[in-house]
């Protein structure tokens, strides 16, 4: 069998880790996709003045790397006296990013359904909200889910950066388990690769099976 | 009754109706004709306040379309409109099409919607297709669709915008003959059509449309066969 100093216990410890991993991708997941439809939709609907300034922000989660809005906001909210822990501002500042490019992806999915169609909802008497809800967001689903399965799992595999700020997720634990058994980095990072990828795999198997069933009808 | 008092309505600097007046009683069927792109969609755009407009007044049964006080969502329920698109839900199957907004805007129970809709998707032919997604009908079924749904709703209003321009020419009929049986039932409609042959059949009245001006109205019989304006012969002459 393979020869190797890692224990059951040190795979524990990255299941753990792991753990964590997912639990930071579930909540900023969540969380920026919830603000990411309400920004998206912000900028698709409201007037200029509005969505410009919507847009300008988020540009900026968008375009400074991930890295350095963890640790700028890591060193500021102890600066302007409040108090969270690593965990929370990891999930806060992926959370932001998400919505940030959920923003764009759902702005895009409203305006790729026909003005058209929607002129047939409200001549029909419904409401904006009521379109919106029954005839714009599912449309606008088919289009945005592709790339929203995408950003899901970009996300997943940025939650190692927050392992800069001291965060113990599955990154950080192989890091902690190689310190300690500096001949095998190849061996835990490949488990730790492993792992990622079984989280990835279902994420996208289950995209591309919903995509297909949504073809069908088409 | 629909009027309308010189409506005015621009789209920047181009102006589409240059004041339109027009009055259609309950149970009329009046056909807009003329060229493309004289403004006569726009026209019906504006009587259900899909296209906000310029000046003038458009009223519904005496309530003023475009007024501040006026709920368009609940106005829309008495005006049905069909589109030259056919603008079917695409994630919905025929039935679901046909019963959102029953359900939706009207509030009907599902069981209740589901039988207006049926019946309205029978009057239509559709019978069959109820659990059919529009993707997979024709286009001439789609727009028969989309009259059912809008019918469902009974409007005491019907406005259809070039309903059979999109379609090829073997699907017309079937549309066209939906729209003479709401005729016949005595639908109050105003219909902006290109089919010169269902405009003189089935009219009351047909107006000729040009530039944004309403440039002749009257009975089939007076536009079809002694046309007033120079303008009205002179498309009339290029169509027929």
């Amino acid at each position: 069998m393979l020869d190797t100093a890692l224990s059951l216990n040190d795979l524990r410890f990255l299941m753990l880790g792991a753990g964590w991993t997912l639990l930071i991708t579930a909540i900023s997941v969540t969380a920026g996709t919830l603000l990411g439809v309400l920004f998206g939709v912000a900028r698709a609907q409201t007037p200029v003045w509005v969505s410009l300034p919507i847009g300008f922000v988020l540009d900026i989660f968008r375009s400074v790397p991930l890295l350095i809005q963890l640790v700028l906001f890591n060193s500021f909210i102890p600066i302007l006296g409040l108090r969270a822990t690593p965990f929370s501002v990891s999930c806060l500042v992926l959370a932001l990013y998400t919505s940030a490019y959920c923003s764009e992806i759902v702005r895009g999915g409203v305006a790729a359904v026909p003005q058209t169609t929607r002129r047939a909802a409200r001549s029909l008497g419904m409401t904006w909200g009521q379109d919106m809800v029954e005839i714009v967001f599912p449309l606008a689903l088919r289009v945005m889910f592709p790339s929203w399965i995408g950003l899901t799992l970009g996300v997943m595999k940025d939650t190692a950066l927050v392992a800069w700020i001291g965060v113990i997720e599955l990154l950080k634990s192989s890091q902690i388990l190689i310190t300690r058994m500096p001949s095998e980095p190849l061996f835990i990072l490949g488990i730790a690769g492993l792992i990622y990828f079984l989280i990835s795999f279902p994420i996208s198997r289950l995209g591309a099976r919903l995509e297909r069933k949504w073809r069908e009808n088409d | 009754m629909i009027e309308i008092e010189n409506v005015r309505k621009s789209f920047g600097q181009l102006e589409v109706l240059k004041g339109v007046s027009l009055a259609v009683d309950r149970g009329e069927v009046v056909s807009v004709i003329g060229g493309s792109g004289s403004g006569k969609s726009t026209l019906l755009m504006c009587i259900n306040g899909l296209e906000p407009i310029d000046s003038g007044r458009i009223l519904v049964d005496g309530v003023e379309v475009h007024a501040r006080s006026t709920d368009l969502n609940k106005l829309r329920r008495k005006i049905g409109i069909v589109f030259q698109q056919w603008n079917a839900f695409p994630h919905l199957t025929v039935l679901e099409n046909t019963t959102l907004a029953l359900r939706k805007v009207l509030g009907k129970s599902r069981a209740e919607a589901d039988a207006i809709a049926i019946k309205q998707l029978e009057h239509v032919g559709l019978q069959d297709k109820l659990k059919v997604f529009p993707g997979k009908l024709s286009g001439g079924q789609q727009q028969r669709m989309a009259i059912a749904r809008a019918l469902a709703m009974s409007p005491s209003y019907m406005l259809f915008d070039e309903v059979t321009s999109a379609l090829d020419p073997q699907l017309v009929g079937e549309v066209l003959d939906t729209m003479r049986l709401l005729a016949d039932e005595g639908m109050t409609m105003i219909v902006v059509t290109h089919e010169m042959g269902f405009a003189r059949e089935v009219s009351n009245r047909v107006a000729f449309f040009k530039d944004g001006l309403i440039h002749e109205i009257g009975t089939p019989k007076q536009i079809f066969e002694q046309p007033q304006r120079p303008e009205t012969a002179e498309f009339l002459g290029s169509v027929l």
